[in-house]
């Protein structure tokens, strides 16, 4: 592609991602801008897994648990439950960075783990947190246990609250509205940052790692440290996207955060192409929309061609993605996406 | 008298019951191409994997360049100056050339997590100099018309010199190759040994564990022989070839 050709892909993008809350919000309604705003969370998410899985090879089966640890992180911090309100330009950096500690937290028991053990690790530190957070109601009420904590506070720039709609000179700007616009810049912000990492020292030492570790071991590299950035900087990401589901949500208690959200996510970097970031972005974005779209097609289909319900649409939902995901991984286990080094690495592997 | 590099002493290394590595001693000057052979068995790649730091040994000491390196994890080992190859290539396959070179100048470069998100003035011009070394040593080995092809797709003559020059990024002092030749023909052989004189010549060190007998005589300056664990010969080839105990170590008693 040359220059000219890659900054008009870009103005074009720019200008759909402008407008498409408006465009969608006015044909689709707001709860399809509502379900956009979570796409972007979810792109946050798959980005940071996929520093921890694409980029360095560690499985991680419960990355959700940085996700919960940023929401909480901010949560605690911004609502009458403490009564602290502090602003979301500390919070929400406070929240990744307490992520990113529970990332190195979970780094250091698992440094000699790989494959099959890490993962079961991995996934018993996701429950771990989430078990902690359904408990940490008692003796000091810290959490507010299972019944999560409420009236989180909306995030606040200057006077104006991301809590209310607002009139713009005649246009009524809802908080789905103003939250994308949020999300949108953080999510470029995490795209940024995932790209120059990969293309940097740090990316190509934790390609070079998950190739061969004893052969990136031999060339100097120091496999304990660069594992454990992996994991904090994956943290990082997860942290951000917490924090600021927690004040999207105005409310979040310990369900937010169970396993099947931390398997959603990896079917996201998995589905989407490991390690290849349009591939991640894609796959987050397809695995929350289809959904959706499923959800407000199973029931009418039903009821028009049989008369009445026979299954249950979210069972039939939960089937349907289960399914796809069954022939997605027997015909293209490389996913929609792939880079052109992974696509290599799967027909070799084909080849033996 | 020659200044040494690397010496070590008394070193054991034990697997269990097997005694891999008894009591050795050696040192290796600096500026010598010092070759360590051994029938099957004796401990030649146990004794390499001890002196690149992907082995602990159990006893003795292990100085380099004036630096202790005995029981150093394989990054301090790389860090002080010693760089291997693998006996059966061990590259980055699905990386291509350049991008295998460049990974050995890690330890030789600082930009972190920070300086590659904020694409710093200081990371980008790292950058540049890691790229330009490398190209730099595709060329030194003579593979740069290869530089952006997958690791995986060289030939194998090409994989080993591309092994030896992402070992080279590392600025090594010395340089460690695991059995460089096996599998070569001829001419790749010749080439291979011209390649290990310049990179002597260039002033590092190379330390070789060889098969070939032939080569190793008439490129090594001093030789080790190892034999069940044991040292029990060094010196300077011709000396070597002619000690008892290697001929019947290598050919059994009846021959000595």
């Amino acid at each position: 592609m040359n220059a000219n050709k890659k900054l008009g892909v870009f103005i074009a993008s720019a200008i759909v991602l402008a407008v498409l809350p408006f465009v969608v919000g006015s044909t689709l309604g707001n709860s399809w801008v509502r379900t956009i705003d979570f796409a972007l969370l979810y792109v946050m998410l798959a980005l940071g897994l996929n520093i921890v899985v694409g980029f360095a090879g560690l499985l991680d089966l419960g990355f959700i648990a940085f996700y919960a640890v940023g929401a909480y992180t901010f949560a605690l911090l911004g609502s009458p439950h403490f009564d602290i309100h502090l602003p979301f330009y500390i919070s929400i950096p406070l929240g990744a960075l307490c992520a990113a500690l529970f990332g190195l937290l979970l780094g250091t028991p698992v440094l000699k783990l790989k494959g099959d053990y890490l993962a079961i690790v991995t996934l018993g530190f996701g429950e771990i947190i989430r078990i902690f957070m359904n408990n940490l109601n008692a003796p000091i009420n810290i959490t507010n246990g299972p019944q999560g904590i409420n009236l989180i506070d909306p995030i606040q720039i200057g006077g104006f609250s991301m809590g209310k709609t607002i009139d713009v000179a005649g246009f009524a700007l809802n908080p789905v509205h103003m939250y994308y616009y949020l999300f949108l810049l953080l999510t470029v912000g995490v795209v940024i940052m995932a790209y120059r990492l990969q293309y940097s020292r740090i990316g190509r030492a934790w390609v070079a790692m998950r190739e061969d570790q004893i052969a990136a071991s031999a060339m100097g590299l120091n496999i304990r440290n660069i594992k454990l950035l992996a994991f904090a900087l994956g943290a990082l990401s997860g942290g951000v996207a917490g924090g600021l589901f927690a004040s999207f949500q105005g409310f979040i208690s310990p369900e937010s955060f169970g396993l099947l959200e931390s398997i959603m996510i990896l079917a996201m970097v998995v589905l989407g192409g490991m390690g290849h970031i349009p591939g991640v972005i894609l796959g987050a974005v397809v695995l929350t929309i289809a959904p959706e779209i499923l959800r407000d097609v199973i029931g009418p289909l039903q009821m028009h061609t049989f008369g009445r319900m026979i299954v249950d649409p979210e069972n039939a939902r939960m089937l349907l993605f289960g399914l796809a995901m069954v022939i997605m991984m027997l015909t293209r286990p490389e996913g929609m996406w792939p880079s052109k080094r992974r696509k290599a690495e799967f027909e070799d592997a084909k080849k033996g | 008298m020659a200044e040494v590099l690397l010496k070590i002493e008394g070193i054991h290394k034990r697997f269990g019951g097997l005694h891999a590595l008894n009591n050795v001693a050696l040192h290796i000057n600096k500026g010598e191409i010092y070759g360590l052979i051994g029938p099957n068995g004796a401990g030649k790649t146990t004794m390499f994997n001890v002196l690149t730091g992907l082995y602990t040994p159990d006893e003795g000491t292990f100085t380099f360049d004036g630096k202790d390196l005995f029981r150093a994890p394989p990054h301090i080992v790389v860090a002080g100056g010693i760089a291997r190859t693998f006996q059966n290539i061990r590259l980055f396959h699905e990386m291509t050339a350049l991008e295998n070179v460049m990974v050995g100048r890690h330890i030789r470069s600082k930009a972190g997590a920070l300086g590659a998100i904020l694409r710093t003035k200081a990371a980008r011009e790292e950058e540049a100099a890691i790229e330009a070394k490398a190209w730099e040593l595709l060329k030194y080995v003579g593979i740069d018309d290869v530089a952006h092809e997958r690791a995986r797709n060289l030939s194998y003559g090409h994989q080993r010199r591309l092994e030896i020059a992402r070992a080279l990024a590392t600025e090594p002092k010395l340089l460690a190759l695991d059995e460089p030749a096996a599998g070569m023909n001829p001419k790749e052989t010749e080439d291979l040994k011209t390649l290990m004189e310049k990179i002597r010549n260039d002033g590092v060190t190379v330390l070789l564990i060889e098969h070939d007998v032939k080569l190793m005589m008439g490129l090594c300056d001093r030789i080790a022989v190892l034999d069940y664990g044991k040292k029990i010969a060094e010196g300077v080839p011709e000396v070597v070839r002619k000690d008892p105990k290697v001929i019947e170590a290598y050919l059994g008693a009846a021959h000595s």
